[in-house]
């Protein structure tokens, strides 16, 4: 076991490091550049959908390729670009919010993200063996069970693996902020994005096996030849209706709450005040996070669930409006009587506050079931799911990178681009979608390949075609930035917002072990606690010590491999069953990694005591 | 402060008067200017939940624009600290309670429409129709009346017709927005919903539920004429031959190419409640070709040599022998003249 951390130099060492790594803050980095390039990807595919809709009858793309980028647009943004992104600020952030040195199980949070990338690599590999799925990002039955080509199987076995390591995550990230916090940092002294993560992680833990068994039923409809959606053989294509929203539903606060969490903090400290009604947001998120899984039904209105059904969902769902009002308005409430700054991360959120409370309302308006009836399926929902998906989580995405970017990479993002970027995204965000809810009622229903000229919709998607350019010019902007920013020089210190939580009180980027000794926490907004008593820095709560840190592996990235080829084999033994090796050597390469994980004692290492002094100042 | 306020104000202006400007969609089409009584019943809840819905936005916009006017930090300020307020029990029960009372106002007629829109106690006495989906077509059978067309639905004004949807394939879903809102057509099930249509006229439907790649073409007409019109529809459609023949010569050659060529064996003339295609029996009387295309002679022999061409995927394509251009032209001739009522979209009033 090695002392000191050994400088390798050169790119493949550099390579091979993130690949082995297990520290959560390189794992950080590895969601945000997989996450951000799955959402170039979905935005890619968003701009054909556009295009193609940029006037009537158009025929710039097909048929059949256009439900694929439909599919696919849906099935990126949310699995492969949305959560990866909110897991790469959850690793990057929690764990120094809470005071901890590690997460729980860092061997599994390796695990989780190359489970969760080689699952989006096999997902997207189905552009180019045939075709990509194209039942739509719900995959309803039977038209996915009976859609032909392989787009389908690959949806199916790419998010079953990625959905794996999602689940991973969310136990991972449950036990760490159950078990790790810093001594004194009780539940009700904890951050408000840690809580959204918490809650988060529980509705993970709840929702992800529902959409397991429903893949699991589907591949076996599709692959095995059996019945469970297909009613010539009495099986029931509503069911995967309901299995699919019971995982649904909640996957969308899965999205929302960090990004709520995110904007307590950017709030609260860009105002330079504590979050007004700590306690009730603590309630609300929890109260958000149990009703959203109560609700799941609101999305079947038109199934034919009947009037009592309807109704009980109808009620319920506009329950949710209840908790999600008291954070909005103990968020005015936060900003009231503050000293706001406006920087690039404080504009992202005085952004989503308005477009939010639009998206809330909608969701109110959706709720009355017979209401819903004109709405479902029909523009006003694509309107309604990007003013909350869009104008919520990754609008909060956004505050989130120029929030914490400094203590990421130790580098503040330029804020003349930053908010030339908010500008033109808020702008051509509001021209895409306000006007898709009157495309809706107007008669044009969702995932519509092309609208007929003279039925009322031309006007309306050619402004709808002219926003999005306007985000995609933003998103470049943002890219821009970002390169620029990486191949600047400048440093910051620890602190650079006159911050109030954990994360602020150690050095940007931070040392490998987070802490050099445990903080002791004395309240909410530690830092700030301290901060108000005249201290610089936290008082530690324990002398100085050796640090136990765990080794890196290539293990967890060679299981997923394994995965990743035995899904090929799935797919394909339905042509040719000698693709079956392909399942046998897959599942013995991810197999015999297990093993010898098991088998193989890895102890860690330990920094010592004098090495920590050496650093000191 | 100005340039965000006045940008946001900008925005608005510029949306809300694009809207007056594209008008609030046809008028056949569109949820806004509701026909029947299903529409009716919507739009009136979404009226009540918008109108709530807008209090609410204008609350938050106040309290929002007043914090960005006074707290914005100001030159010579940078290191005022603020008071750290904890919360405020007062303001945190104004903000649960009001709420849910606003939602009570929209809960109780969202119950009582939804329980409304559901009652099908008088289904027995009514006319039924069972609307089968199809990729990517529609079919409708009348039951008492023994009857079928497809693509075209003819119902009688200001009187509730029974639909019991139901798919043969995937999932789709019934549409009618000026008139109704929408239900599923499952493969497992027979969904049932009412439409009461108040003015004579041609109402777009659309298919709202993904169903392949011409879910976008899967359009169709409710056609609503007076009680007495629809009458004597019905018993036009009765009384249809479907051997009958044709008066040109080049459509009784058709008709003969029409059997020959195992068209007959998808499309039936006349009743048939069980066909694989849609049902021709009035063809002549439509409005389009397969639900979206004009309606003339050039567009159908278009589309008998290539069906696969002009709606991507459908089931036509591959399941007859190749024509050739002059038999497609004596085909399309005979179907155009199948004609067996003087009610007829145009009669309706409209395209
Ligand atoms: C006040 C809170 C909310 C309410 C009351 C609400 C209500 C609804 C309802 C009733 C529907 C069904 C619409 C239909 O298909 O007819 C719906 C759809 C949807 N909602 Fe929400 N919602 C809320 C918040 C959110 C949030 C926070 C997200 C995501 C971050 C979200 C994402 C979606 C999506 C993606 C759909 C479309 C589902 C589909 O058909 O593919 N919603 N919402
Ligand atoms: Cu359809």
């Amino acid at each position: 076991m090695s002392t000191a951390v050994t400088h390798k130099k050169g790119f493949g060492a550099f390579l091979w490091d993130y690949i082995t790594t297990v520290d959560h803050k390189k794992i950080a980095h590895l969601y945000l550049i997989a996450g951000g390039l799955f959402f170039l990807i979905g935005g890619l595919e968003a701009m054909l959908i556009r295009i193609q809709l940029i006037k009537p009858a158009n025929d710039f793309v097909s048929a059949g390729f256009y439900n694929e980028i439909l599919t696919m647009h849906g099935t990126t943004m949310i699995f492969l670009a949305a959560m990866p992104i909110i897991f790469g600020l959850m690793n990057a952030v929690v764990p120094l919010q809470i005071g901890a040195r590690d997460v729980a199980f860092p061997f599994l949070n390796s695990l989780g993200f190359w489970l969760f990338l080689f699952g989006g690599l096999l997902l997207n590999a189905s552009w180019f063996l045939g075709g990509a799925p194209d039942a739509g990002w719900t995959a309803y039955a039977p038209l996915s069970t009976t859609s032909p080509g392989h787009g389908v199987d690959f949806y199916i076995l790419g998010l079953q693996i990625s959905g794996a390591g999602t689940l991973m995550g969310g136990i991972n990230f449950l036990v760490t902020i159950i078990n790790m916090r810093a001594p004194g940092m009780t539940y009700m002294r904890m951050p408000l994005f840690t809580w959204t993560i918490f809650v988060t992680s529980v509705l993970i833990l709840f929702a992800f096996p529902a959409l397991t068994v429903g893949l699991f039923l589907l591949m076996f409809d599709r692959m095995f030849g059996s019945g469970f959606f297909d009613p010539t053989m009495g099986g029931n294509s509503v069911i995967w209706e309901h299995l699919f929203w019971i995982f649904g539903h909640p996957e969308v606060y899965i999205l929302i709450l960090p990004v709520f969490g995110v904007f307590s903090e950017v709030m609260s400290t860009f105002a330079k005040k504590r979050l007004f009604g700590y306690t009730a947001m603590v309630f609300a998120t929890v109260l958000i996070g149990f009703l959203g899984f109560m609700v799941w039904a609101h999305h079947m209105f038109t199934v034919g669930l009947g009037p009592a059904a309807n109704s009980i969902f109808a009620v319920a769902t506009m329950a949710i409006a209840v908790p999600t009002g008291i954070k909005i308005f103990n968020w005015l409430l936060t900003l009231w009587g503050g000293n706001i700054t406006v920087n690039s991360a404080m504009l992202w959120s005085l952004g989503f506050l308005p477009t939010f409370t639009i998206g809330g309302t909608t969701g109110v308006m959706l709720a009355a079931a017979a209401a819903d009836y004109q709405y479902h399926d029909s523009y006003f929902v694509v309107a309604h799911f990007h003013y909350v998906i869009v104008g919520g989580v990754v609008f909060g995405i956004f505050a989130a990178l120029h929030y914490w970017w400094p203590k990421m990479f130790g580098k503040i993002l330029n804020e003349k681009l930053g908010k030339l970027t908010f500008w033109l995204f808020f702008i051509g965000f509001h021209l895409t979608f306000f006007i898709q809810h009157f495309l809706g009622l107007m008669g044009m229903p969702r995932r519509y390949w092309v609208f007929l000229p003279d039925q009322g919709l031309d006007t309306g998607n050619l402004i709808s075609t002219i926003g999005a350019f306007f985000m995609a010019a933003g998103t470049i902007v943002f890219l821009i930035n970002v390169i620029s920013t990486s191949v600047k020089k400048q440093e910051v210190a620890g602190d650079p917002w006159d911050g109030r939580t954990l994360e602020w009180s150690i050095p940007s980027p931070p040392e490998h072990y987070n802490f050099k000794q445990l903080p002791l926490v004395r309240g909410l907004d530690p830092l700030w606690v301290e901060k108000t008593e005249g201290r610089k820095e936290m008082t530690p709560a324990e002398p100085l010590g050796d640090i136990h840190m765990p080794n890196n592996s290539i293990l967890p990235f060679v299981m997923s491999l394994g995965f990743f080829i035995a899904g090929f084999g799935f797919i394909y033994q339905v042509d040719d069953l000698s693709w079956l090796t392909a399942v046998f050597v897959g599942m013995g390469i991810a197999l015999g990694a297990m093993f010898v994980r098991s088998v193989k004692d890895d102890l860690g290492y330990h920094i010592h005591k004098e090495d920590l002094e050496k650093g000191a100042k | 402060m100005k340039g965000w306020m006045g940008k946001f104000r900008a925005l608005f202006l510029f949306s809300s008067l694009l809207l007056v400007l594209s008008g609030c969609g046809k008028e056949n089409l569109t949820a806004f200017v509701p026909e029947g009584y299903g529409a009716e019943v919507s739009l009136n809840l979404i009226i009540i939940s918008l109108a709530v819905m807008i209090f609410v936005i204008l609350v938050v916009m106040i309290v929002y624009t007043m914090v960005l006017v006074k707290f914005r930090k100001k030159k010579g300020q940078e290191d005022f600290i603020p008071k750290q307020t904890e919360g405020n029990k007062a303001l945190e029960v104004i903000w649960t309670v009001i709420p849910i009372i606003l939602l009570i106002i929209i809960a109780v007629p969202t119950v009582t429409a939804t329980f409304d829109l559901a009652d099908d106690s008088k289904a027995k006495d009514s006319i039924n129709i069972n609307v089968t989906g199809n990729q990517y077509w529609w079919h409708f059978s009348y039951n008492k009346e023994e009857i079928q067309t497809s693509q075209d639905l003819y119902i009688p004004t200001d009187t509730r017709v029974y639909l019991n949807l139901k798919s043969s394939d995937v999932i789709h879903s019934f549409w009618v927005p000026s008139i109704s809102g929408k239900m599923d057509a499952n493969p497992e099930n027979e969904n049932t919903m009412y439409i009461e249509a108040y003015e004579e006229g041609v109402y777009w439907g659309k298919c709202a539920e993904l169903c392949g790649p011409s879910h976008s073409l899967m359009d169709f007409k409710v056609i609503a004429v007076s009680p007495e019109e629809y009458e004597q529809w019905v018993q036009d459609m009765k009384n249809v031959d479907p051997e009958a023949q044709p008066e040109t010569a080049s459509a009784q050659e058709g008709q003969k190419l029409f059997q020959e060529n195992s068209c007959i064996g998808c499309h039936a003339i006349g009743s048939s409640p069980a066909a694989v295609g849609p049902n021709l029996t009035n063809f002549g009387d439509r409005t389009r070709v397969a639900g979206v295309l004009d309606h003339d002679k050039e567009t159908i022999v278009n589309w008998l040599l290539n069906p696969d061409e002009l709606k991507p995927g459908n089931k036509m394509a591959g399941n007859y022998p190749k024509l050739s251009e002059e038999e497609a032209s004596k085909i399309a001739d005979y179907l155009l003249q199948l004609q067996p009522s003087e009610i007829t979209p145009e009669s309706a009033g409209n395209e």
